[in-house]
Formats: structure tokens, C-alpha cells, sequence
């Protein structure tokens, strides 16, 4: 690895226009606080269709006051139809997968830091990394469209399994532009998807300053490369996909809509199709990208539990090798989502076994955190509760995926609440506190002021206890028998179940005005908090050795020499317990990995 | 505070044992005959899954109230035996725990797919469309007549698009929006979609399978009391799902007999 | 007694290092101070070839992924018919890997131009021009296919046979155009004496990965349509 890697991209000086500075800006700092931007709007859209799903379920005749502003035939008198409740549902879940999971711990964070951690003065490619926050943001828009063409969004669930998504207007409402619109939506994202690829993956492997191996690259990074790779293998599945689907609506062709099919007494002209097809195809995308939604969360909180452990990581290397399994076994499971989809069940057996056998890298990840914590000095502020916190979110959310890794146990399981606690404890709530996580403590370098560690803290409490409020309930609503995706519940046998949907949106509503306060302390920050010095938090690695925020070139054109692994704590040196990679100083230092 | 939160996570996780422990919450009362398995499985799981979810929160809640603040004078320590040590507790009790929930649970999925059903097994047909099962039953002559999808139409009450003018074997075909079938008795379901993705899911008789329109599937199946059970749809399939349901009444083999022939005078 | 520690020790903000003077911007910048716009640099950075080989790993995917959903459509129902595929699509081919020829010969005299004297009579972008030319060939080639079905009454939506050859032919055409657009880019650098070597490398990848690719999908159209 050579001296002439040691700068990044383009050579583009700092700009000097409002525009280029803050609209079409090549800065990958920048880039990156955009897609933060996107994902807070997301979030909030996403919480919102959230309230309403919650209300209706607990009482399902209320009028919720103003929804008829969204929707004047989604919500006649305030009260939504069940169409509309799941074209809420439909929009999000994919306003969450996609707009929220994959672009803040993923494609914010990365862009802002993959650059600086590899002691580079920007991304390989900028013009295609602006595009690709660009891109991202008008499948945004379109997907916001979809609320406003027509009878509505789409109702066939983030999944959009066919033939329901590819009969068109005749399956229901919402099933004709919206599901084209939805489909448009997500072929940009994933071209949006494949220009961030296309730069963090080429500045990970090239571009790292003198004396930055790979195995001194901090372990954000690491997720994030793994990460990339696995949405360049996976989203380049999705679009193919999601064309087949678009095709079948406005081309006539028959990709997945079998022969035969009857629907208002009128026989479909479509034949052939494959419906399991859709499933397949999708699932092979769908199980990597909460994979996606998730290992950046693992190397966000991990980066934040060693500085504020004072010590690193059992093992760095283990961690890693474990993030990379998940990541290569994501792509031999995702048959478990369709056990009992009517695919060969000697296929569900098969699909099983490395279902089953992806607990061993979670497991040995969650260890070595455990494991970590003991003889640490841990320091207790907003982000490093949040990321304790993911810790004991993830454990719960693993621990109910032996459950649903048996095929024998879907039977009774499968498209129950229990498959939406496990996954809202993994997605929704972990990797959110790894979100939270790394705002608190990545808040001070990008936007150069530290965010109040009080309300950081009152934040915390009050979200930790609610959304286990919110989710733990829904594992016991799963083995009754309550199925998902309902909009009221009218099966005799899902009566007594109506408390304790209830008592989940009274948990929900608290805990959704609980993040005002998180909203309140990042604008007040942002315009009002104390000045960021360049190491708030004594960290190591080479973000905390630039001024908060960083130059426009990250380093302020000096060449970065790397001398350290990336978490040297508990040693003894000039600037106290820890040595910056970037220290020449040389200590008697711990793990240093040959 | 952080012993506050380390007594926190240790509340959260009992509380939410409770439940569990206590049952509150728990599938219906088993009625089929390959049921028992399956209820095997999940208590074996609920075990293990319960012991590995209460270790590790208390072991985390421990930790977080043991090595919190700055605790002058005490040293950084490393966890005995590293991460050798864990990963080998990993591989060792996790993996060796589900790959042994794997391996069983192989013989509850055979007993409902691998294994062919019996010779005398009752054939019934379920066809699912929106928003609606219908059963229908063969009727004397023990064939079904073939579905013509353009003859299908609500209006006129011909869900399964029969035509008893020209196909004989429609002529006896009873057709019911109610499934009731004889305890004791082994019944060969056969799974037809009429329009999308719909799935048939009875809680009681741990069935749970999913209906691919454009392929037909089986299923084999033994009720072992009598009673009124639901049948739901819970494959999404459009804004009627939630009330997509059927009746499924196990009764025994004389009324049976009676409930068929009051079908069969009603077609 | 605290046994949290609320706030980190506090510590003397660390002085970050004095920005240095405005220099090339880093070393990428290939204009050296002296103006001379004949320098062309022969070692380009990296990253545009782990960029191209990410760049090739989605398209593998996504073909990939249209390959299985072809054999997968064939085997769910008995409405296969078999498609003959237009005469034309051999010719197409050959005009290809012709582009794959032309566009190795254009790289060599490119290194030519490159290493020694650089002078305008060598025309290094001559090959580059003829390369672009078959590759619009190509693409007309490959729509005059496309008219030749439909003579026949074949569209995109009459069996699932045209489907798949519609289909796969367009997305393939669209990425040759879009190679185009990009030996369009690499004509222009090379014309302004500023081209990479390893720009021209990853294109060149990229040009001969459509030609494989052409190759397969062709392949698979014989044998399965």
C-alpha cells in the first residue's frame, strides 16, 4: 500500500457558492449529512403512519382528527377504511426499511466518516456519490407521491408479494399506480444504492493513508464494508425484480401472475407467471437488507463502547470475521421467510439449517461484547447508554429468531405478531439506538457542537423502557395466534387480544412523543450547543484528530501517517489513557495485532 | 445511573418471563394427531431460548453494574480466557443447542409433509379468494369435477366455476362456505387459490399453509376433538384479509353423515 | 459516593495542525504546477479499477437474478414457444467482439502515444472512434432484431419466450450505450491529452465484460428460448 493513496478523490477545491456548499455539494461530509437529513424526515413519516396504525388497532372506530386531510377517501370522518390502514402499513415499512435503515447508519454515517477513518480527503468519485444522495432522494419523493396519485399508495405490504402486487387496479385499491409508483421508487433507490457502493468500497480497499492496514481501519468501517458489499450483491437483485414487476403492470407480460386467476368473476388474461418467483427473487435481496439495516449498527456501537469502556474489544479481528459470516450466511437463509409459502418443504429444511446456524457469529458478537464490558470503566453518557441498550435490544430480538429459524415452529408462528416483535426488536428498536448511538456521539464532529447530555439521557430512559413496552407484548400476541397485517379483529378467538393492543398503542404514543424531545435537543444543538472541541470524547481514531467540524479536505492537507491500531485505551501516554492512531509517540500499547 | 440501568434491563427481563412462566399467553389447546411434535418443539425452544435470553440480560445488567464509573485505582481487566474462550461457548452451547432444535424438529415438519396421506383419507377442496374460503366435497361418486375459471362468479353463487350441465362429475360436488369434517378421520385437503396469495392457518390443528395460485397443493391431517375452530387467512391479500375467516366444526362421524346430506339437498 | 462519571476528564482541546498552503489539491491532481497539459500520467489512481470491478459485480448480479427468473418462468407453466432467434443477433455478435478487438488495439497505441513522443500524427484516438462506431452498429444491430420480431408479431407481452428475449436484449443495449457514453468520456479526455491509464483500463473492462456478457445472454437465448 503505497505513499500515493494517501489523498482521495477529486481534486476539487472548497466551493464557494450556496449551492455547491450546501445543495449539490461534492463533499462527502456534506453528502452525508443529507442523507442524515433524509432519514430524519423518513423517521418521522414513519412514526407517524405508525400512530395511526397503532390508534386504529386499539380502537379501531376512532376518529383520528385531521386524517381525512391525508386521505379524503382513505379516511372518510377521520376514521381510516381497511384498505387504507394497509396502505399506511405498506408506507411504513418502506419508508423505514429503506429511507431509514439503510440510508442513516449506512449511507449517512459512512459517507461522513468512511473518508476520514481511512485518512482520505474525500470519496474516490464525488460526482457519483452527490448523484447517489441525489438519486436516493428522488425515489423519495416519488414514494411520497404515491399518497397523492390516484386511489393512494399501495396496500400489498413492504414485501408486495405477487399476484396481488402485479394484477393491477383489479387486486384493490392502491394496486394500480401505486404500485407502479412504489416499484419506480425502489429501482432509483437501488441505482442510488450502487453509486454509494461504488464509493465507499473503492475507498476502503484504495484509498487508506500511509500506515492504515485494514485491520487499522475502526470497526464502523468495517461494518460499512461489509455492508456495501452486501448492497451491491443484494440491491442489484432487487432491481431486476422490482422491473419484472413494473413490466406486469404496464407492459402486459406475465412474469408472475399465473393462468387462470379470477377476480371480480372476470378471469385475468395474464398466464404463466411464477408467483413464488417474486418471493424468491425478493427474499434474496430482502434478507441480506436487514443485514444492511443492522451490521452498521453493530460497528457504530462497538466504535462508541470502546471509547467509553477506556479498553478495546476482546477481539477486533473476531468481531469482524463474525460481521463478514453474517453478511455471507445472508444469503443462504432468506428461505425462511417462506417455510409455508407452498415451496418444496425439503427446500424449508434445508433453509433451516443456516438459519440455525447464523445464531453462532450473532452469538459470538454479543459475547464479545459482554465479555468486553468486564473489567472496563464504562462511562455512562447518552451514547453509550443507547448503545448498551442496542446491546440488550439485539439479545432479545436474536433470541426470539430460534423460534422462527424451525420450520416446525412457523406453523404456529409464521405471520403472527411474534414475527413482528422479533423484527421490530432487531430493526426498529436496535438498530435505531445504534442510530441514536452514533448521533450523540458523532453529533460534536459533524456539526462542530456537543448535543445536551441531559435530555440525552432522559431520552434514553424513557425510549428504552417504552419500546420494550411496545414489542415485548407482541411475542405473547404471536404464540395466541394473532395474526399480522389485521386492521381490526374480528376473529372470535383474537377477542381477548384487544387489551393488549391497547396497552401497545398507549406504549407507542408515549414513546413516539418521547422522540420530540431527541428532535429538540439535535435543532437546539445544532444552532445553540457549546462549541465541539476536537476530541469531546478522547477517542483514537483519526476523526478525533481533526478540528469539530472538519475542513472541507478532512485534514487540512497535512499527510496522515498511522502508527496505532485504532483503540489503544487503557495504556499510559502523553495525552493520558489512550494514544491516537495518528501518535507517533510510541507506548506500550494493548492487542497490537501483528 | 448505571446500576440503575443494570437493575432496569434485570426488571425488564423478568417481567417479561413472566408471562411465559405463568402461560398467560399460549397457543390453542392442540387437536390434531401430528400436533405434539410441534408443541414439543416449541417448548424445548422456549427453553432454551428463555435460559439464553435471561443468561445474557442479567450477565450484561451484571456487568454494567459492576464496571461502570472511573474506579480510581483499579486497572482495566480482560474477560479469562478471551475471546478463545467465548467463541468456544458460542459454537460449543449455542450452536450445538440449535442445531439439536434443528434436527428434531425435522421429524414434526415430516410427519405433515413427508409422510403421504392414507388410502381413505376424506378429500375436501378449500379454494381461497377474496375475501372467502369455500370447501367443497366430492360427493358420492368420490371425484371432483374440473373448475372452469371464466363460469366463476359470486353472483350467481358459483364459487368453484363448476358446470353440472356438462361435467358429470360436478353433478354431486357439495360446495359449502363452512368445513365441517368427521373426528377421528383423516382428511386430504386440497389447497386451490382463485385469485392471490392466500394462506390457510388454524391455530388449533397446527396447520399452516400458504395457497400459490397456479399451483395446487395437499395437505393431510387428523382433528382429534370435537368442536368449532376458525380457519384465518394470514397471507396478505388485500384490504378484506382481516375478515377472511371459515368455520372449521369437527364433529362426529354420524352428524357428519347428517351435515353432508343437508349440504348436498341445498347445491 | 458517584460512582458514574458524568462528564469525561476534561482535557486541553487538542490544536489541530495549521491547514498548509493551497497545494495540488493532492496527488489528484495530474496537472502539474508548470501548466503543461501535455503530462499525462501513466500510473492513475486505483480506485477507478476496484470501481469498475464493483460496477461489474452488480450488473453480474442482475443478470444473475434475470437468469434465474427466465428458468424459473419456463418451468411454472407449459406456455414456452419456441422463439427462433433473428439471423441478425450472429452478426451483432461478431460486430461485438470486433468493438473488444478494436478497443485493445486502440489501448496499445494509446501506451504508444502515451510512453514516447506525443505527437498528433500518431491519431491515438482512431481505434477509439471505430471502437464507438460498431458499438452504435451494435445497438442498431440489436434493434433492427427487435423490428424483425415484431414483423413477425412478437412484442414484448405475446409469450413469455419474447418477453425474456426483449427483455434481456434491451437492459444489455441499455448498458452498451451507456458504455458508449463513457468511451464518449474517455475520447474526450484522451483528445485534451489528460486521459488515465487506468481510466481507459476500467472502461476497457467494462466494453469487454458487455462483449461476455453478450456472449451468455446469447447462449442462453439459443438455448432456452
Amino acid at each position: 500500500m503505497h505513499d500515493t493513496s494517501a489523498h482521495a478523490a477529486a481534486h476539487h477545491g472548497p466551493p464557494t457558492s450556496f449551492i455547491r456548499k450546501h445543495i449539490f455539494s461534492l463533499d462527502h461530509k456534506v453528502i452525508g449529512k443529507q442523507y442524515y437529513g433524509l432519514g430524519l424526515a423518513a423517521v418521522i413519516i414513519g412514526m407517524v403512519l405508525s400512530w395511526i396504525m397503532r390508534i386504529h388497532l386499539g380502537w379501531t372506530n376512532y376518529a383520528i382528527p385531521g386524517l381525512h386531510l391525508l386521505s379524503k377517501t382513505g379516511a372518510p370522518g377521520d376514521v381510516i377504511t381497511p384498505e387504507y390502514y394497509l396502505q399506511v402499513m405498506t408506507m411504513h415499512a418502506t419508508f423505514m426499511v429503506f429511507f431509514v435503515l439503510t440510508v442513516a447508519p449506512f449511507a449517512a454515517f459512512g459517507n461522513f466518516f468512511i473518508p476520514i477513518h481511512t485518512g482520505a480527503e474525500d470519496m474516490p468519485f464525488p460526482h457519483f456519490n452527490m448523484m447517489s444522495f441525489w438519486t436516493t432522494f428522488v425515489a423519495f419523493c416519488v414514494m411520497l407521491l404515491s399518497f397523492f396519485v390516484g386511489d393512494g399508495p399501495t396496500l400489498g405490504g413492504w414485501t408486495q408479494y405477487a399476484p396481488l402486487s402485479a394484477l393491477g387496479p383489479v387486486a384493490g385499491p392502491g394496486q394500480g399506480s401505486g404500485v407502479v409508483i412504489w416499484a419506480t421508487s425502489i429501482a432509483i433507490f437501488c441505482v442510488g444504492q450502487l453509486f454509494g457502493a461504488l464509493n465507499f468500497i473503492p475507498n476502503i480497499l484504495d484509498l487508506r493513508c500511509k500506515g492504515m492496514s485494514m485491520w487499522r481501519l475502526p470497526l464502523p468501517t468495517w461494518a460499512w464494508f461489509i455492508t456495501s458489499c452486501m448492497g451491491l450483491t443484494s440491491f442489484s437483485v432487487l432491481m431486476p425484480a422490482v422491473i419484472l414487476l413494473i413490466l406486469d403492470h404496464v407492459a402486459g407480460t406475465s412474469f408472475f401472475v399465473p393462468s387462470n386467476l379470477v377476480l371480480n368473476d372476470q378471469l385475468q388474461p395474464h398466464s404463466g407467471g411464477s408467483t413464488l418467483l417474486w418471493q424468491h427473487l425478493f427474499w434474496f435481496f430482502g434478507h441480506p437488507e436487514v443485514y444492511i439495516a443492522i451490521v452498521p449498527g453493530m460497528g457504530i456501537i462497538s466504535h462508541v463502547l470502546i471509547t467509553n469502556m477506556r479498553k478495546p474489544m476482546l477481539s477486533h479481528r473476531i468481531l469482524v470475521y463474525s460481521m463478514g459470516a453474517l453478511a455471507v450466511l445472508s444469503y443462504m437463509v432468506y428461505g425462511h421467510h417462506m417455510f409455508v409459502s407452498g415451496m418444496n418443504p425439503v427446500s424449508s429444511i434445508a433453509f433451516s439449517f443456516p438459519t440455525l446456524l447464523i445464531t453462532i457469529p450473532s452469538t459470538i458478537i454479543v459475547l464479545i461484547w459482554i465479555g468486553s464490558l468486564y473489567g472496563a470503566k464504562i462511562r455512562i453518557n447518552a451514547a453509550s447508554l443507547f448503545a448498551l441498550g442496542f446491546i440488550s435490544l439485539f439479545i432479545t430480538g436474536g433470541v426470539s429468531g430460534f423460534f422462527l429459524a424451525q420450520p416446525s415452529i412457523q406453523i404456529l408462528l409464521h405471520a403472527t405478531y411474534f414475527v413482528v416483535a422479533h423484527f421490530h426488536f432487531t430493526m426498529a428498536i436496535a438498530a435505531i439506538f445504534g442510530i441514536f448511538s452514533g448521533t450523540y456521539f458523532w453529533f460534536p464532529k459533524m456539526w462542530g457542537r456537543m448535543m445536551n447530555d441531559t435530555l440525552g439521557k432522559v431520552h434514553f430512559w424513557l425510549s428504552f423502557i417504552g419500546v420494550y413496552a411496545i414489542f415485548m407484548p407482541m411475542h405473547y400476541l404471536g404464540l395466541a395466534g394473532n395474526v399480522r397485517r389485521y386492521q381490526a379483529f374480528v376473529v372470535d378467538y383474537m377477542q381477548p387480544l384487544v387489551g393488549v393492543h391497547q396497552f401497545i398503542t398507549i406504549a407507542a404514543l408515549f414513546t413516539g412523543a418521547v422522540q420530540f424531545i431527541f428532535i429538540y435537543n439535535f435543532i437546539h444543538s445544532r444552532f445553540w450547543g457549546e462549541p465541539a472541541p476536537d476530541n469531546p470524547w478522547q477517542g483514537t481514531s483519526l476523526e478525533w484528530s481533526i478540528p469539530s467540524p472538519p475542513p472541507h479536505d478532512n485534514f487540512g492537507g497535512r499527510h496522515v501517517v498511522v502508527y496505532h491500531d485504532p483503540y489503544q485505551y487503557g495504556v499510559q501516554s502523553s495525552t493520558g489513557d489512550y494514544v491516537m492512531q495518528d501518535s507517533p509517540e510510541q507506548v506500550k500499547t494493548i492487542n497490537e495485532e501483528p | 445511573m448505571a446500576k440503575l440501568f443494570a437493575v432496569t434491563i434485570l426488571v425488564i427481563a423478568i417481567v417479561s418471563a413472566i408471562p411465559i412462566v405463568r402461560n398467560t399467553w399460549h397457543p390453542m389447546e392442540d387437536i390434531s394427531t401430528h400436533g405434539q411434535a410441534i408443541d414439543d418443539q416449541l417448548s424445548d425452544t422456549m427453553w432454551e431460548a428463555g435460559i439464553s435470553f435471561l443468561a445474557s440480560q442479567i450477565l450484561l445488567a451484571w456487568f454494567i453494574w459492576r464496571f461502570s464509573g472511573d474506579r480510581p485505582g483499579e486497572k482495566t481487566k480482560t474477560f479469562p480466557g478471551g475471546a478463545k474462550g467465548l467463541v468456544a461457548a458460542a459454537i460449543v452451547l449455542v450452536g450445538v443447542e440449535v442445531f439439536a432444535l434443528g434436527i428434531f424438529g425435522v421429524k414434526a415438519w415430516a410427519a405433515i409433509y413427508f409422510t403421504p396421506p392414507g388410502a381413505d383419507a376424506l378429500p375436501v377442496q378449500v379454494q381461497a379468494g377474496q375475501f372467502a374460503f369455500y370447501f367443497r366435497y366430492p360427493g358420492p361418486d368420490g371425484t371432483f369435477g374440473p373448475i372452469h375459471p371464466e363460469q366463476i362468479s359470486e353472483a350467481n353463487a358459483n364459487f368453484y366455476g363448476l358446470d353440472t350441465t356438462h361435467d358429470q362429475d360436478s353433478k354431486d360436488d357439495i360446495v359449502t362456505a363452512e368445513m365441517a369434517i368427521p373426528v377421528n378421520r383423516e382428511i386430504r385437503l386440497l389447497m386451490h387459490a382463485k385469485d392471490v396469495s392466500h394462506s390457510f392457518y388454524v391455530p388449533a390443528l397446527r396447520i399452516h399453509q400458504d395457497f400459490v395460485p397456479g399451483l395446487d397443493l395437499q395437505l393431510h391431517f387428523t382433528a382429534t376433538k370435537v368442536g368449532k375452530y376458525e380457519i384465518v387467512c394470514s397471507q396478505l391479500c388485500g384490504l378484506g384479509h382481516y375478515n377472511m375467516k371459515a368455520y372449521l366444526d369437527v364433529m362426529s362421524q354420524a352428524d357428519y353423515d347428517n351435515w353432508i346430506k343437508q349440504q348436498a339437498a341445498l347445491q | 459516593m458517584a460512582t458514574t462519571v458524568q462528564q469525561p476528564p476534561k482535557v486541553e482541546p487538542r490544536r489541530s495542525p495549521q491547514p498548509g498552503p493551497p497545494g495540488n489539491g493532492g496527488f489528484r491532481n495530474l496537472l502539474p504546477n508548470d501548466g503543461s497539459l501535455r503530462a499525462v500520467q501513466d500510473h492513475a489512481p486505483a480506485p477507478s479499477k476496484t470501481g469498475i470491478w464493483v460496477v461489474l459485480a452488480a450488473i453480474t448480479m442482475s443478470f444473475a437474478a434475470f437468469t434465474s427468473a427466465l428458468v424459473v418462468r419456463q418451468g411454472a407453466a407449459p406456455d414456452w414457444h419456441h422463439l427462433t432467434l433473428p439471423n441478425i443477433l450472429f452478426w451483432n455478435t461478431l460486430v461485438l467482439l470486433a468493438s473488444s478487438v478494436t478497443l485493445e488495439l486502440a489501448r496499445r497505441r494509446v501506451a504508444v502515444f502515451m510512453g514516447g513522443p506525443r505527437t498528433v500524427d500518431l491519431s491515438p484516438a482512431r481505434w477509439l472512434y471505430v471502437t464507438a462506431f460498431l458499438g452504435v452498429v451494435f445497438v442498431i444491430g440489436q434493434y433492427s432484431a427487435w423490428l424483425q420480431l415484431r414483423s413477425q408479431g412478437l412484442y414484448l407481452a405475446t409469450n413469455p419466450n419474447s418477453s425474456f428475449f426483449y427483455l434481456l436484449t434491451a437492459i444489455h443495449g441499455l448498458h452498451v450505450l451507456g458504455g458508449l457514453i463513457g468511451l464518449t468520456y474517455v475520447i474526450r479526455k484522451l483528445n485534451r491529452v489528460v486521459l488515465r491509464r487506468t481510466t481507459l483500463d476500467s472502461f476497457s473492462y467494462y466494453w469487454h465484460f458487455m462483449g461476455i456478457l453478450w456472449v451468455y445472454l446469447l447462449l442462453l437465448l439459443w438455448m432456452r428460448l
